[in-house]
Order: C-alpha cells, then sequence, then structure tokens
C-alpha cells in the first residue's frame, strides 16, 4: 500500500490537496483537503446586506459573477423584492456567457492537459490534422497551413529549452491516448480559445463595467441604465456588439469545442467506468422567465443514480458537518446545522507546517461537509444535466441523446469522469444556443418602451422590517450555490453560502462517508505514482474552485465586529 | 519528451535573445509589435515617440523568468491576466518572460509543480521576477494557507526574499484586501509586510488591471529599474490621479447634476454618480483612461460607482458601497451634508478606531499607523 499526496492540484482556482492510497495499481481510498481559509462571512457581518454582493463576489474571481446573483437574490428574498423584468434579463445574459466562457475555459485550459500530449503534437502531420479536423467540423481554420503555422510556433516554443508553464508537464505518459494529429488540433484549440474566451467575455464588461468582478449587480435590480437615445446607457450600438459577441461565443462551441470535446473522447472511452462518484445528484435549476419566474433548467434531486424519479429540493434538509473539517460547533460533533443556525469557529488541529502528511482520521481540511438529509450530493453541470433529462427537458435530452449516439454508449457512461467532462460541454452548447433567445427577450421588452432596470421602493434600508432572513440560489458553472442571510436592524447578522466545491471537495462526515471527490477516486487506475495524472483527469472533471469552497459563518469576536459599525 | 532531457535542454537556455525574431517565429508581425510598444507607451502616459525606444529596448533584453504565486487569492487577477488588451503579444511577452510556476495555468501538479519553483530559486537568486496575488495570513503560524505543506508566509519569505523584485497584484496582496478587512479572521496582510526585505511594487485594485502589469514590466525591461512609485508603492503612471479628475462625468459633477435614482433620467444620461455613493473623489486609479477588456469600459462608464479597490483598506475605510462620501471638495459639505453623509464621516472615524482596537488585540501597532497614513496621504493629494 502506497500513501501518495498530490498538492498543489494546479489548474484549478484555489488550494487543493488530494491524498490517496494505492494499491494493486488502483487508488483503494481518498482523501481531499482545502488548505486556504480567508473568513469572508466572519467578515460580513454588521455590514449594509446591498454591499455582501461586492463582498461575496471575491469568494471567487474566476466564476466571478455567481456569488453576487445568489447574494442580491438572498437578500431580495428576505426583503421581498421583485426586480423588474430587463434586470432578470441582462442577470440571465451576465450569468449565461459566464456559463459559456468559463466551460471552455475549463476544458482547454484546466482539463485538456491531463489528457492531450502538446509534445506529441510536434510530430504531428499538419494535413492530416486539417482531414481530421475537417472530418469533425465545419470551422474556417481548418487547413493545414494553419495547423502548420500552430505547430512551427509550437517547435520554435520548445526549441528555447524552456517550456515555462507545461514545464514538467504529463508528457509521454502511459495514460495519455491521443494520436499525434488528435493533440495538435486540441493544442491549437488551446491558444484559440485563450484569444476567444478574452473576447466573448467583453459583455461583462459592455453590460458591467469589467470582467473578472463586475461592478453592476444592485439588490433590487443592475446598475446598467437603458436608453436607446443615450450614448450613456444600454442602447442599439450596444446590443450589436452583444449580438455579434454571442454569435461568436456560440459558433467556438458548436464547430470547436464540442468538436474538441467528442474527438478527445472517443480516444478515452474506458473513462467512462471510472470515476463514478456518490452517485446522488442535486441542482438548483437556472435561468427564470422574467415574466413568470419558470427556470429553464429544472430544480431536483436525483438519488442512487435513479433516473426514473426527480425528487423536489428542499433547503431545510440541507446540514453542514465539521466532524473532519477544522471547526468547532458549540453542541459538539456529529451533528449537522442548516445554514441559517450555522455555527463555527475555525480551529486548526492539522500538523504543524511544514507538514508531509495531514491528519486523515481525524481532521483534515477547511471544507466543511454539507449533506442532504445526511447523503453526500455531486454538484456541477453533471447533476444540472441528470436533473433536466431525467425531468424530461427537451433541450438537454437532444443534446444528450446525440452525444451517447455519437459516442455510442449508454446513459451508465454518464456516471463518471467523462460524463462529468463531457456534461459540462452538453451544459456549454444548450447555453450558448439559449443566449441569443434571451438577447432578444430584452430587445422586446426595451421596444415596448419599458425601461426599467430596478424596483426603487426598498433600496432606503428605512423602508425595511427590523429583521429578515432570505436565501438565494444558483445553479453556477460548478453547480449548486446556496446563499442565506439573516438581516437585523439594517445590518448583516448572520451569513453563510453553500458552494458548489463546498459539496463536492467535501471530507467525510460525521458517518464517516466520503466527500464526492474522494469517493469518485476509488479506483481510479494509477500507472505512475510518481506521476499521477489519473488523479487530475477525476479531480479536474469536477472543475474544483476551492477558494469558494472554504468559508466560516458567525464565530467569536462579534465584539470587534460591533466596534467597527457603530 | 521525458523530463530529463528537459532539464538538459533548460540548463543550456541562452540568456540573450532577438525578441523581433522570436516575434516573427511565433508568428506575430512587426507591425503588430510596434502597435503593442505603442499601446504601452500610452499606458505608461509617455509620448507616443517612446513605442520605437520600447520595440528596441524589448529587442536587446536578457530572458527573466516569471513565476506567480497565488496565497490567499480569488484567482481574480490571473483572470484578468488572461484578459489582458494585448493578448496575443502580451501572452507572447509573458512567454518569453518564461513563466516557470502559475498554479492556475501550469500543467504539472504536487511535487512536480514544486521541483519547477525550487528550481528557479535555486538557480536564478536575485534575477527572477515574482508576481504574488493573494494575502497572507500572519495569525496562528500561518495556517490559513498552506501549498506543499509549506505556509504562504514560509514561501513567500523565500521566493520573495530571494528574487530581483516583486509585483503585488490586486489588493489583497498589496494591503491584505478583504481578508484583512475588519475583523481580520486570519491576520491577512499584504507581501510587504510578510517579507519586509523585499523590494515590493504593488499593482493594487480589484482585480488589478493586467495592462498596468504589462506596462510595469515593460518599464522594468525598457528603464532597467522598476517605476516611481508614491507612499504606497503604487507606480504613479498609473496610480498618480484622482478617478474623481480624469471621470467623464466629472462636468455633470461640477455642473451639480447628480443620478439620485438607478434608472432615473439622469442615471440614463450619464450624470454624475456621487449621491450614488461613487468613491472616485478618493481614489487614486488610472481606470477612466485605461479602462477594462479592451477598453471596453469601466465601473462609471457602465453606470455603477466606483468602489475605492485600490486604496489600501478601501473594504473597510470605502464603504458602505452606497453612502455618500463626506468632504469632497468643491461640493460644500456643510451646507449640503444629509443624515447619510454625515453617518458615513462618523461611520468612518470609527472603523480607523475599530482597526485600532483590532490591530492592538493582535499586537500590530504597525497597521494602525499604516491607515492614519493613508488618511493623511488622501488629505495631502487633495
Amino acid at each position: 500500500m502506497t500513501k501518495i499526496v498530490v498538492d498543489p492540484i494546479t489548474r484549478i482556482e484555489g488550494h487543493l490537496r488530494i491524498e490517496a492510497e494505492i494499491s494493486g495499481g488502483k487508488i483503494v481510498d481518498a482523501w481531499a483537503g482545502g488548505t486556504m481559509f480567508r473568513g469572508i462571512e466572519k467578515i460580513l457581518k454588521g455590514r449594509d446586506p446591498r454591499d455582501a454582493w461586492y463582498f461575496t463576489q471575491r469568494f471567487c474571481g474566476v466564476c466571478t459573477t455567481v456569488h453576487s446573483i445568489a447574494s442580491i437574490r438572498a437578500v431580495e428574498n428576505a426583503l421581498g423584492i421583485k426586480v423588474p423584468p430587463n434586470a432578470d434579463i441582462i442577470r440571465n445574459i451576465i450569468m449565461g456567457i459566464q456559463n459559456v466562457q468559463d466551460h471552455v475555459i475549463h476544458f482547454y485550459h484546466l482539463h485538456a492537459l491531463d489528457w492531450v500530449d502538446i509534445t506529441s503534437a510536434l510530430k504531428a502531420d499538419p494535413v492530416k490534422t486539417a482531414s481530421l479536423a475537417s472530418s469533425v467540423s465545419a470551422w474556417p481554420l481548418n487547413s493545414a497551413t494553419y495547423f502548420k503555422g500552430v505547430q512551427d510556433k509550437l517547435k520554435a516554443f520548445v526549441a528555447k529549452g524552456r517550456l515555462g508553464p507545461f514545464a514538467n508537464g504529463y508528457w509521454g505518459h502511459s495514460a495519455m491516448k491521443l494520436p499525434a494529429e488528435a493533440n495538435l488540433m486540441a493544442t491549437a484549440h488551446y491558444l484559440e480559445a485563450l484569444e476567444w474566451q478574452k473576447d466573448v467575455i467583453r459583455i461583462h464588461a459592455i453590460l458591467g463595467s469589467k470582467n473578472p468582478h463586475p461592478q453592476t449587480f444592485l439588490v433590487g435590480g443592475m446598475a446598467i441604465p437603458i436608453d436607446l437615445d443615450s450614448q450613456n446607457a444600454l442602447n442599439a450600438d450596444k446590443l450589436m456588439e452583444i449580438t455579434r459577441l454571442l454569435k461568436k461565443a456560440r459558433d467556438f462551441v458548436e464547430k470547436v469545442y464540442i468538436p474538441d470535446l467528442l474527438a478527445v473522447a472517443s480516444f478515452y472511452k474506458d473513462w467512462a467506468a471510472i470515476g463514478g462518484g456518490v452517485g446522488n445528484y442535486l441542482s438548483y435549476g437556472e435561468f427564470p422567465d422574467p415574466v413568470t419566474g419558470k427556470q429553464f433548467f429544472p430544480p431536483g434531486i436525483i438519488l442512487g443514480k435513479n433516473l426514473s424519479k426527480v425528487h423536489p429540493v428542499d433547503h431545510k434538509k440541507i446540514a453542514e458537518y465539521v466532524d473532519h473539517s477544522w471547526y468547532e460547533y458549540a453542541g459538539g460533533q456529529g451533528k449537522g446545522l442548516h445554514p441559517y443556525d450555522g455555527e463555527s469557529e475555525a480551529k486548526y488541529s492539522g500538523p504543524k507546517p511544514p507538514y508531509k502528511n495531514l491528519d486523515t482520521d481525524r481532521k483534515y481540511s477547511w471544507v466543511k461537509a454539507p449533506r442532504y438529509e445526511e447523503r453526500p450530493m455531486e454538484v456541477g453541470p453533471l447533476a444540472k444535466l441528470l436533473v433536466a433529462f431525467a425531468s424530461g427537458h427537451k433541450e438537454t435530452k437532444d443534446a444528450v441523446t446525440l452525444v451517447l449516439k455519437h459516442l455510442n454508449v449508454g446513459p451508465e457512461a454518464l456516471f463518471s469522469t467523462l460524463g462529468r467532462t463531457g456534461a459540462r460541454g452538453i451544459d456549454c452548447l444548450i447555453t450558448a444556443q439559449q443566449l441569443p433567445i434571451w438577447l432578444q427577450q430584452l430587445e422586446d421588452n426595451i421596444a415596448k418602451g419599458d425601461l426599467r432596470i430596478h424596483a426603487q421602493e426598498k433600496w432606503d434600508p428605512s423602508t425595511w422590517p427590523a429583521e429578515a432572513s432570505g436565501y438565494g440560489w444558483h445553479e453556477a458553472p460548478r453547480g449548486a450555490l446556496g446563499h442565506w442571510i439573516k438581516i437585523k436592524d439594517k445590518k448583516i447578522l448572520n451569513y453563510q453560502a453553500v458552494v458548489p466545491s463546498t459539496w463536492n471537495a467535501s471530507p467525510r462526515d460525521h458517518k464517516g462517508q466520503r466527500g464526492p471527490y474522494e469517493e469518485a477516486l476509488i479506483g481510479t487506475p494509477i500507472a505512475d505514482p510518481n506521476r499521477p495524472v489519473e488523479i487530475l483527469r477525476t479531480i479536474h472533471s469536477f472543475d474544483p474552485c476551492l477558494a469558494c469552497a472554504v468559508h466560516v459563518l458567525d464565530a467569536t469576536g462579534n465584539e470587534i465586529v460591533s466596534v467597527r459599525v457603530k | 519528451m521525458g523530463k530529463r532531457s528537459e532539464d538538459e535542454s533548460l540548463a543550456g537556455a541562452e540568456q540573450h535573445f532577438d525578441l523581433s525574431r522570436q516575434l516573427t517565429e511565433r508568428g506575430v508581425s512587426r507591425r503588430d509589435f510596434m502597435k503593442f510598444c505603442s499601446a504601452m507607451s500610452a499606458a505608461l502616459a509617455l509620448p507616443a515617440t517612446f513605442a520605437p525606444k520600447i520595440a528596441q529596448a524589448l529587442d536587446e533584453v536578457k530572458r527573466p523568468t516569471l513565476v506567480w504565486l497565488e496565497f490567499q487569492s480569488c484567482t481574480g487577477d490571473t483572470e484578468a491576466l488572461l484578459r489582458a488588451s494585448n493578448p496575443t503579444v502580451a501572452e507572447i511577452i509573458l512567454d518569453i518572460l518564461s513563466v516557470d510556476y502559475a498554479e492556475t495555468i501550469m500543467t504539472a501538479a504536487g511535487h512536480l509543480a514544486e521541483e519547477n519553483l525550487a528550481k528557479v530559486v535555486k538557480t536564478e537568486k536575485g534575477k527572477y521576477i515574482v508576481v504574488v496575488e493573494g494575502s497572507i495570513p500572519m495569525k496562528d503560524d500561518g495556517i490559513y494557507c498552506c501549498i506543499g505543506g509549506r505556509t504562504a508566509v514560509d514561501i513567500s519569505r523565500e521566493v520573495c526574499g530571494g528574487a530581483f523584485a516583486t509585483i503585488a497584484v490586486g489588493t489583497c496582496a498589496a494591503y491584505g484586501g478583504l481578508p484583512a478587512a475588519a475583523p481580520n479572521p486570519t491576520g491577512a496582510v499584504g507581501v510587504k509586510e510578510a517579507v519586509p526585505g523585499a523590494t515590493v511594487l504593488n499593482l493594487p485594485g480589484c482585480p488589478l488591471n493586467a495592462d498596468n502589469l504589462t506596462a510595469t514590466i515593460v518599464h522594468f525591461l525598457l528603464f532597467k529599474k522598476l517605476p516611481a512609485t508614491d507612499s504606497f508603492g503604487r507606480p504613479l503612471f498609473a496610480y498618480g490621479k484622482r478617478i474623481h479628475d480624469n471621470c467623464e462625468r466629472r462636468p455633470h459633477f461640477d455642473a451639480g447634476q447628480y443620478v439620485e435614482k438607478w434608472g432615473d433620467e439622469a442615471h440614463r444620461k450619464g450624470h454624475c454618480l456621487y449621491r450614488m455613493g461613487c468613491k472616485g473623489p478618493e481614489t487614486f486609479h488610472n481606470c477612466p483612461t485605461q479602462r477594462y477588456n479592451d477598453k471596453t469600459s469601466w465601473p462609471v462608464a457602465s453606470g455603477h460607482g466606483c468602489a475605492g479597490c485600490s486604496q489600501p483598506q478601501f473594504w473597510d475605510t470605502m464603504t458602505p458601497l452606497y453612502n455618500r462620501l463626506p468632504n469632497v471638495p468643491g461640493f460644500g459639505i456643510e451646507s449640503t451634508a444629509d443624515k447619510i453623509g454625515l453617518g458615513l464621516a462618523v461611520g468612518t472615524a470609527a472603523v480607523f478606531a475599530g482597526h485600532g482596537i483590532v490591530s492592538g488585540l493582535r499586537g500590530e501597532e504597525k497597521m494602525e499607523g499604516k491607515k492614519r497614513e493613508d488618511v493623511k496621504h488622501d488629505k495631502d493629494r487633495r
């Protein structure tokens, strides 16, 4: 039995550590630890609830919109605010393009190098690469000249003798299966996607000043004014630019990302039987209709991989445990607390750094263990699609069926590392195809003369009740995200976020049940314990976001906070 | 490619190179490169005639190594870099800089990644540049941020301590930022405070504007030194002027035309956001001229006030976000301040008092001194 440590897990957001026991060339046990803590929820206490979105946005600069959305929804829920239709639609567009851009970056820049061998691309025949690319897509840049140009650039780079961020990669690893031409195609698109992503996300700058961290969210609406007769507002000029960028987004997803995903997946079908995980899936649903409020992707829960039944979501059944996390509950261990009533105090009990191993029998992470009716739940694009698929959501059924058919696999292939990576692509595709429809909705509403972007009535805190509480949900690119807030005397009394990576990266709970990362690693083959790229494949398939995952609420030290705000 | 052969070729890497030739090899035309140099001279507030000199300097430079460390960060500054305004060439510049360690983008993980960092520290002492993103927690021996089993403070002292210079990107790395906001649960500080002997240049902002980072590096390559800074360690070329003084909506402020409600006519027509809480009058940053995402926009241009994100401790001194700043010159605070304005004035004073208490509890009086300086500095600037 060998115990290996991968720390840091790179190509993710934040600081994650994996320890794994290997026996007979396979992982037999695993532990996921979050190794960074900031305590932002503690910092939020006593502040203006209208500011919360700006603070929580900084949970994460990668999924840079998601905590702003969840936060303003939580405050709006607490205060009973209904935002104007334009604000709902603008939010849908901002969330939608975030989803699309984030998934593409994940595939090419965070995940691809687990499957793609850049050094092998040097040996590819550009002519054959062009014919491979043309056979899977009608992308205009599929010529031999183009691929030769990319290959020449790569050769020049490698000839310099310094591989920079690619140094010490998993080149030539026995788990790498792509032919040289597929490697060249994917590498070319790695570079292409870098260009594409910074361009399409300009939609955030047009609607919200900048990305990362767009500065446009408001409790009650959005800060971008609409006026077709002003150059300082959303007008035809800016709507036209958004239209162009949405088309560019969709083109790339349809003609590059999805074909690449299918091409790469076809060489790694064995990974459709690896990385299954806990088998329970939670999705909050997303993209509310501005009039009816009905969500485009339906919310729900799948238990035990059973797609014949979708259970409704009841947030009261969520509780967080800290039996293996570096926190203390006043009432002792073994009990879970609902986010409204959560309490915790950071209390590190791990080894003194520098350390070689964490004490995985006891506490080993800054991530708490959220559970739904005491069950570990996987969240993310796979959960979202499984819930939608099982609910009969047409767009999802069509896209999933198409992909399964193309790869010649059944729905059971979805419950895997490959399924998770594939689901992200399908989610991206569906969203990219919906975005122009939402923009049209916005234009139609503006055409009716509705310029409202903000609900005024409850902006002034003097209109608020003495006490209020609420929650805001968002189906983020990484999955089900919830914020819970309690407001008292116009200040934040308590704030709690249960975020996607808290669900997925959670350590063991009070019953010793593994979290989703940990469970998914069981059975993963490891060809070379010194270069365990297989661990990265499964962990990256969840798209970890650890800065988001670690947080704390309540605490001693309230006195200090009260000094600050009075 | 095996690890060994790569190491051997690394050892033999040439130090001098011809940038023009490299760019051509990478498919970048001389014309594109000159365009980039012009953009950089604009960012650095240099006359356009400097562009050829920048190109010449870049042609002559030795090839420095850059390592990018992330501590208590949200990765927003890394993401900002990915959106840089001159991406093709900026990518290449960074590529040419040889980015040997950057957790978010590097292929290798675990000990394979740490080997890359150790190698730079060992073989290029005093020559490499470090970029730090995120604050460094000092409380409880730094256990709130560990990478590879080592604390952030341990890593930063070794890596920044041995560097030619450290560039702290974003307000967290510069001054502690969000994690350091009251009550600063983890004792978070900026790099300069965690590594007192290091040469640190601060590029605050939440996130930083990546064009300012590229411009800083070009400045270093062109003039063989770091740019001049203000008392907060920020380069004057990017943080030398108040947002308010460069704001496209300044005429509306002077004319007394203010947005009063989100979406009202004044908001739609682009009037001044001062009354909606804009912190532009107290904030030093080149947002109005440099803008973000290929110069597409910046907060005020998109209808939301400035949050003051490039100012030290803005999380405590500039919040609540939607309260008006007191004492803005030209506004006549005494005659016009309403209850909210007065409330904020009192609140701001309480923040400093509160920090004093927090700092005292942590036994870090130095922190408080910094904040007092902050206030004084801004008054001086006005």
